[in-house]
Formats: C-alpha cells, structure tokens, sequence
C-alpha cells in the first residue's frame, strides 16, 4: 500500500512512525527541506521538498499510484486542496485535517460532494475523548465499537473493590454482570485471560460492555461510576470550548479559567451556560477559591505540557477529582505514565489514531471486513470488529464447539441493534457484528479466527 | 556505540562472505584444482567466526548515524582480511601484506595488482579475484540490506555510508526496496554483458570474470595484457559495458519506469558522456600515429578513456608509452571519476558540477557583494549541506593524497610512478603510469607504501569520512 503524507508536523510525523512498522511504502512531502531531512532520518520514508498542492510535487512523490493521500499541514485550505487535486489525478483515498468549526460544520459537503474520504479535527476529537472520560470516571482510556453501543474500558484494580486474588470466573460467578473481563495487565505482563486467571491488586483490567452493564458491575465494585456533576477547566482553547459545549447538555457544571481577558468574553459569548473566570490558572490560591478541592474532575488543557502535569499532580494533592492532563509536544510518554496524573490526553496519538484505524481498514478491505480496529494494551494486542456477511464456517455453531485460537476471546456480539457478551451456547450469525480480541495479529476474516 | 548491533552486521558480513566462497569452489572442482582446500579452510574460518556472533539478534537496538559509519568502514576491513585468506592459504600471494593489498584491490574495485603474471595462478584464485570486484561494486552492505530484516532508520545510515555520491536518494520509499532494485539492474546488466561477450566467441572462464571485472568497474583481467589478446568485438562490447556501468544507476530506474525524458535531462549523465567523447576524440587525434586506422585508433582511445573514466583500469593499449597530451588527459580523467550512485570511484562528475557552479557564484558574489544566489543541478537548488561536505571532500581528498604521496617518496621513484600510483589506487582505477603503468605492477614498494596504499583504496571506495572516522577521537568516546 502506497500512502502519501502532507505535512511533516507533530501529527505528520507520528503517523509516519507509526505506519512504517506496516507493509507501507511511505512518502512525505512537506515545504521545509529540515523537516523532510529530519524526518527520513529516522523514518523509513521517502521525502520530498514542496507545496503538497502543487501538481509537479504531488506527481514526484507518486501520486498516480498512490492508495491514500493525508493531508496534515497547519492550513485547512491547504489540506483540502490537496486533497482535491490529489483525487483529480490519481485514485486514492483522500483524510484531510479540518480544524476550522466553520469547515467543520460543512463535514457532510466535503465528504459527498467533494469526496473526500475522511476529515478529522484534533481539537474536537480530544474534546470527545475527554467527554467520554469525564462521563466514565473510573475508566482510565475508553474505546468504542458497534457504533458506540460497546466499549472496551480500562481500569485499575484497587484495594478497596475486593478483588485481590480472584480469579475471572468467580468474579462472573459473584457479581452477575454481562461483562466479559478481555485482558489483564500486571506488571510486565499482559494477557487474554482464561477462566482461572487470578487477579491483583494493581493490575489493568480492560472490560469489554454495554455502556449501562459496565455502570452496573463498576457499582457492584464499589467504583464511582457516575458521571462528574461538575468541571473545572483550565486553558481556553478550542479543546476547551468543544468540550464545554458537550458537557453543557450532559448538565454538568462547567467553569473555564482563562488569562487572556479577550478570550474569556469569546468564550462567555459562545457558552452562555458556562462559568468563566478570567485569572491564571496556575495560582493555586484562585484555583482553591474556584472550590478546586469540592471539584470532581479537573481538566487541565492550557498550552503548556509542563503546567497541565504539574497541575493534575497539585489537583491530586488536594481533591479526589478525576484529573485530565492534555500533552501535546512531550515524548515521554513512560515518565508521565509513571506519574500516576490520572488521564493524559495527547492530541497528536488521537489524531494519529483516527487516521491510522481508517488505513487499517483500507488495508484489510482487500478480501477481508473488519470494521474497526484498535490496537490495545500498548499495541500488544488487537480488538477487532467483523461484520458477518455470509455463511461461513463459524456460523451457527454454539461457540464453545469452535475449536478457537489460544489467546482469543469473541468478545461481544451485536444482533439487529441489541448488544450481548455472548456465552459457550451463543452462535455468531449473518447480519451480526462480533468483536474480537487476540493477540495474534493479522487476521483478515471471521474465518481467521478458528485453529487450523 | 552500540557494539553489540555493529558486530551482529559483522557476522553477517563474515556469514556472507563464506556463502560467496562457495563460487571459487565450484570453479576448483571443475578445473581439478587442489587450490579450492584454501576456500573450504577460508569458508570454515569465517562461518566459526560469523554464526556465534549472529546467533542472537540483539536487543539494543539503537543505531544512529555513528553506529553507520563504523559499522560500514569496520565491515570492509573485516571483508578484506577474510577475502585475503584464500591467497595465503594457496600460497598464490604467500606474503600477507601483498595478499590484503590484492583483496582490497578486488573489493574497492581498484584492480591494482601486486602480481608480475597472472597466468600462472590457479582458475579459483582468478576467479575469486575477478569476483570481489562484483561483490564490492555495488557495496556488500547494501546486498545485506536486501536480505536481512534491520527495520527502521538504520538502514539509511547505513547505506549513506556505502554509497558514492555526494548526497543519496532513494529511488523507492523503503530502503529494502531500493536495495533490491539497484542489485537487480546490477545483476540484469552483467548477465546483459555475460551474453554479449559469448556471442563474441570468449571462453566461459574469461567471459565471467571480465564482466565481473567492468561490472565492479575493477579492472583484475585474467591475462596478462589485460584485454588487449581480445577481438576488436570483444573490446568494444567491454568499452561500452564499462561506461554504462558508470552511469548512475537512478538513470536506469527512470529508464525501466519509462520515464526517458527525465532520465536523458539528468545533467550528471549528459555532463559525463560528454567529457568521455571530448577526451576520446582529443585522444585519438593526438595517437593516431601510433595505430592504423581511424577505427582503431578511435576504438582504442574510447576504450582507455573509457576505462580511465569509470576507474575500471582494464588496458587494450600501453598507454604509458603514449603522447604527452593522452598521458596528461587520462590522469586528469582519473580524477574526475565516474557518476555518482555507480559502481565507479574517483571524485565523481556530478561533484565537479557543483565545485564549478559554486565557484561561478563566489565570482558572482564579488561583483554583486549583496546578491542572493543559489547554486542548482538537475533543476533543483544545492543545500548548504550538501555544498559543505562536497568542499570537505575535496579538502580532505587532496591532503590525504599529499600525505600519501609524502610518504610513497621514500621509496626513491620518480615523481611521476608516486603521483599516479596513489591517483590509481585512492580513485580506484588501478593502473597508473611509469613503473605502475599497465605493464607494470605494485609489487615494489614497501610494506609501509602498500599499507597506505591500501588505505587509500578503501578510504576512495567508502568516499574518505567512514574510514577518516575510524580513526577520530570523538567516534569512540562514550560521552
């Protein structure tokens, strides 16, 4: 698969990184010759210098044979003409990034009518991660399949659930719920569990379930599984007014502190329902006067990484809020992991992600349907989901009779709209979407999934 | 340093260079020749070398640029002791110094030769060094690049280091791909000219090993005039196959992509073609006393000019014995070397374009001391990078020449013998004039000469940094 990249920034350059390891013949284009040096350095990538707009440019870097242009430059224009001109001579697949909400809002016309593929925004793709998190507190990362009616939730095992040495089937023997626990990480291991998995304290559970099945066994735990009432943001950018404007309807309250006075009246004009305070953030004196310590989640996403770490590790100090840290230059990623800040948002990966689940799936729509695909526990495993289009020989047959793979688990089951953690007696049928999870990577088909 | 990565690659190069062995084997059991046991002693030294160290692939990973440039000057050192093994072993070349300096002579495609007559010598010793000139034409790391699975950005530190040129492209995004594509057109050719040459009607033997000689753009011939017993067919199909091997290979890639127009626009190409018919027809009105014939003298001028050129060194003629005016023009030609990203050595034409373009804007900047100028080949403007390191090239080139010559003085020939016998052997031509002319041979300098010599043939082969580098302070601090 040939794929062009437009654009050598931070996203550019994670995505680039990310493809090289897949059977990808890479070509970045950007207008700075040190960004282009810099990145074929260390990318295996072919680079050319120019106006990814320009016809000659594009035609060097092989767009006639290319699959997939993306477009990730710093100008929306700039990326959507690329990508119109691209789709004018040759036949690939065109991602565009989109920051402007005015473009964005046209999301329907450029996409039929312009025809082009994909159009992401960062900001607002951010800010719907962090929504997700603060309506699920307890989960530490949160992916979603069959349209948003399944997810795949990551916790930490604590103490206090009682969970320290039990092992998988007696916790589904003891708690009654429709939830299938999918991987278990300890310290430096990680695994698709069997029913005599034991687990510990301190361990990452990821569960897959319905949104409503995982409020209840998270309630039966003895987690805080309702959404945040209330939020307190810190920074005034565009992730913040996005995620104001989606936590308003949710009535959670919400309050922004921001520097800049002329920001501040922009945002009291777009958010009438917010509460806005114009101070820095960093003063600890306003942020305790702003109830920081009655707060239950805190939201740092000011410009500097630095600041928002800093600031989720005070907020941890002095309240129990859920703590949200946004880092969107900081490569280190391991240190602030073992820093223990709660959740940490990076602008860049998310992007990087969106994009790459739409490569995958164009990659493995040769001959195949998988649906959507994450890479999971750090990249160790995959969750895939298939939709079942015809008769084959995994259909119909109870599942505990399949003979399946090691380290696979069928992990959801979604019939005309109804979702359910299917059981040994369920069988997968045509017109049903089946989530996957397996550490063995590369599976094309449904079929895939028995032992040869 | 990452020491255990660098010498996991050595034991690749130490595992392949058994497997290339096997040929020379072959060549022993067809002619009955009791020579190939020094192969199967040689091949068996270098698997008991090579496999313990590429048993475990290592866990560090990490490879910078610096890890590159050792990596590729250490592995050609190591490929050159191994190489030399099977000459001590047959008691072909007894002398170990003399041994290295013929292998390196093989492997950086210089061809300069420490033996008086090479008739005499067993069928798999000859072919062993006609065949290093194949190995070492296209870069033994760039073939390892073809087969062993090293991902990520190593592999460009790794091939910038091997390639000629004063700045490398890949012709495709992966460098695997790109690997495989050059040694595909490297193959095609020399098959292309094994045909060519049968058709003529030469022997088998001779036929592999002069192909293997112009494809490296090395120059060991089988006789012991070179190619001069050929038949004017046979002379002209090598001169030919000689100045396409000096070709930059990129050229070839457009030519199969049928991108033609863009491949005759490349300057490089029309700049060295050019050079190579101007100094032919001044050759040959300045010989043509000497043949008889327009046709022969113009084939014989092609064909030194030719092999002067693309730094191959095969001879049909005693050049020394020719015009002051020819003598002057092929030591210039020596110099100028063939194109970048070939199989030839030297400085390289398309570094000559840019020195010139470079100095025509110093002149510009004289008369006009606030203009902005940029210097351009191919259409596209130079980077200051790649202007810098050309200068340092050039810089550094000439003084390791100076201090070479410096030192092959106290061997007390002339003048003329030291001059060309560095030229030959640090651009990798091989022949030089007087003593170390076409008829003559390395055999007489010292061991000290022969050891700078061979310095000089490595450090013209890997283009002076990797091999300079190997012997800077800061390459092996740890801090």
């Amino acid at each position: 698969m040939q794929i062009i990249i437009v654009g050598c920034g931070k996203v550019g350059r994670t995505l680039a990184e990310q493809l090289q390891e897949e059977e990808t013949d890479l070509t970045l284009i950007d207008t700075s010759p040190e960004k282009i040096n810099s990145a074929t350095e260390g990318i295996d990538a072919m680079g050319v210098v120019g106006n990814g707009a320009s016809i000659n440019t594009l035609m060097e870097a092989g767009i006639e044979s290319a699959d997939i242009l993306i477009a990730v430059t710093e100008s929306d224009e700039l990326n959507l003409l690329c990508c119109l001109i691209a789709q004018k001579t040759g036949h690939c697949h065109t991602i565009a990034r989109v920051r402007n909400p005015i473009y964005y809002k046209e999301y329907d016309f450029i996409k039929k009518r312009l025809g082009v593929a994909m159009i992401i925004n960062p900001e607002l793709a951010a800010a719907q991660e962090i929504s997700r998190l603060l309506s699920f507190p307890s989960a530490i990362k949160i992916d979603s399949f069959a349209k948003g009616k399944v997810e795949l939730l990551k916790f930490k095992v604590m103490p206090e659930f009682g969970l320290d040495g039990m092992s998988v089937s007696q916790i589904s023997a003891k708690l009654r719920c429709d939830i299938l626990i999918c991987a278990i990480e300890s310290k430096d291991n990680m695994a698709i569990p069997g029913g005599n998995h034991v687990i510990h304290n301190g361990d990452f559970v990821s569960i897959i379930a319905s949104r409503v099945n995982a409020s209840l066994f998270f309630k039966k735990i003895g987690l805080k599984t309702n959404q945040v009432k209330n939020t307190i943001i810190v920074g005034g950018g565009e992730i913040s007014y996005y995620l104001s404007d989606m936590l308003l309807p949710m009535h959670i309250n919400v309050k922004i502190i921001e520097k800049d006075r002329a920001i501040c009246e922009q945002l009291s004009d777009l958010l009438p329902g917010a509460t806005i305070i114009n101070g820095d953030g960093t003063d600890r004196a306003l942020l305790m006067e702003e109830g920081l310590a009655k707060a239950e989640s805190f939201v740092t996403l000011t410009n500097m990484d630095e600041e928002n770490i800093f600031l989720s590790l005070y907020a941890k100090t002095v309240s129990s809020a859920k703590q949200v840290a946004k880092i969107s230059r900081l490569s280190y990623d391991d240190v602030i992991d073992s820093l223990d800040v709660g959740s940490v948002i990076y602008p860049k990966y998310i992007t990087a992600d969106y994009i790459l689940q739409y490569v995958r799936a164009a990659q493995n729509s040769i001959g195949s349907n998988v649906e959507t695909l994450y890479h999971i526990l750090d990249n160790q495993a995959e969750a895939l989901e298939f939709a079942i289009h015809e008769k084959s020989p995994v259909v119909g047959i109870p599942l505990a009779q399949l003979n399946l793979k090691k380290n696979l688990l069928v992990g959801c089951l979604n019939r005309n709209g109804k979702v359910r953690i299917p059981r040994g007696q369920d069988s997968i049928q045509v017109g049903d979407t089946v989530i996957i999870v397996t550490t063995n990577k590369g599976l094309r088909d449904i079929r895939d999934i028995l032992e040869r | 340093m990452n020491y255990s990565i660098i010498v996991y690659i050595i034991g690749w190069i130490l595992n392949f260079q058994a497997i290339f062995m096997v040929l020379p084997c072959i060549t022993a059991v067809i002619y009955r020749e009791s020579a190939g046991f020094s192969f199967v002693i040689a091949m068996v030294l270098c698997l008991v070398a090579g496999i313990p160290l590429t048993r475990k692939k290592p866990s560090n990973r990490v490879f910078y640029t610096r890890e590159g440039y050792v990596t590729v000057a250490l592995s050609w050192i190591v490929l050159s002791i191994a190489g030399a093994l099977p000459f001590i072993f047959s008691r072909s070349i007894p002398n170990p110094i003399d041994a290295l300096f013929e292998t390196i002579s093989g492997f950086t495609t210089t061809g300069a030769s420490i033996l008086t007559a090479v008739e005499g010598l067993p069928h798999c010793v000859l072919f062993w060094r006609s065949f290093t000139h194949w190995i070492g034409g296209m870069g033994v790391l760039v073939f390892l690049l073809c087969l062993l699975p090293l991902s990520g950005g190593y592999q460009m530190s790794l091939m910038r280091a091997e390639s000629p040129g004063p700045s490398v492209s890949k012709l495709v995004p992966k460098v695997r791909s790109t690997a495989k594509i050059l040694y595909t057109i490297y193959f095609a050719l020399t098959v292309l000219e094994i045909i060519f040459l049968l058709l003529g009607g030469m022997p088998l033997f001779d036929t592999l090993c002069t192909a293997f000689g112009t494809a490296g753009t090395g120059g060991f011939g089988v006789k012991n005039d070179s190619i001069a017993g050929y038949s004017p067919y046979l002379q002209t199909v090598t001169a030919i196959f000689m100045i396409l091997f000096g070709i930059n290979f990129s050229v070839y890639y457009l030519i199969i992509t049928k991108k033609f127009m863009q491949a005759l626009k490349i300057e490089e190409l029309r700049y060295y073609l050019g050079i190579i018919a101007l100094s032919t027809l001044t050759i040959a009105l300045d010989i043509r006393h000497l043949f008889h014939g327009v046709w022969e003298t113009l084939r014989t001028a092609l064909f030194q000019v030719g092999s002067i050129i693309t730094t191959t060194g095969f001879a049909t003629a005693d050049f020394n014995q020719w015009p002051g005016l020819s003598r002057t023009i092929l030591v210039m030609l020596m110099f100028v070397g063939a194109c970048a990203g070939s199989t030839g050595g030297g400085i390289k034409v398309s570094r000559f374009i840019i020195l010139w373009r470079a100095l025509r804007k110093e002149l510009h900047l004289f008369l006009h001391p606030n203009a902005v100028k940029k210097v351009r080949m191919d259409g596209k403007s130079i980077s200051h990078e790649v202007l810098r390191s050309t200068n340092n090239f050039i810089m550094v080139y000439f003084l390791i020449f100076a201090v070479s010559v410096l030192i092959l003085s106290f061997n007390e020939f002339d003048l003329v013998t030291n001059f060309t016998a560095v030229a030959a052997t640090i651009n990798n031509i091989g022949p030089g004039l007087e003593l170390v002319g076409p008829t003559g041979n390395f055999s007489m300098f010292s061991p000290l000469s022969k050891c700078v010599l061979c310095f000089d043939m490595l450090a013209g082969r890997l283009e002076i940094f990797p091999l300079v580098l190997l012997f800077a302070r800061d390459t092996w601090k740890k801090f």
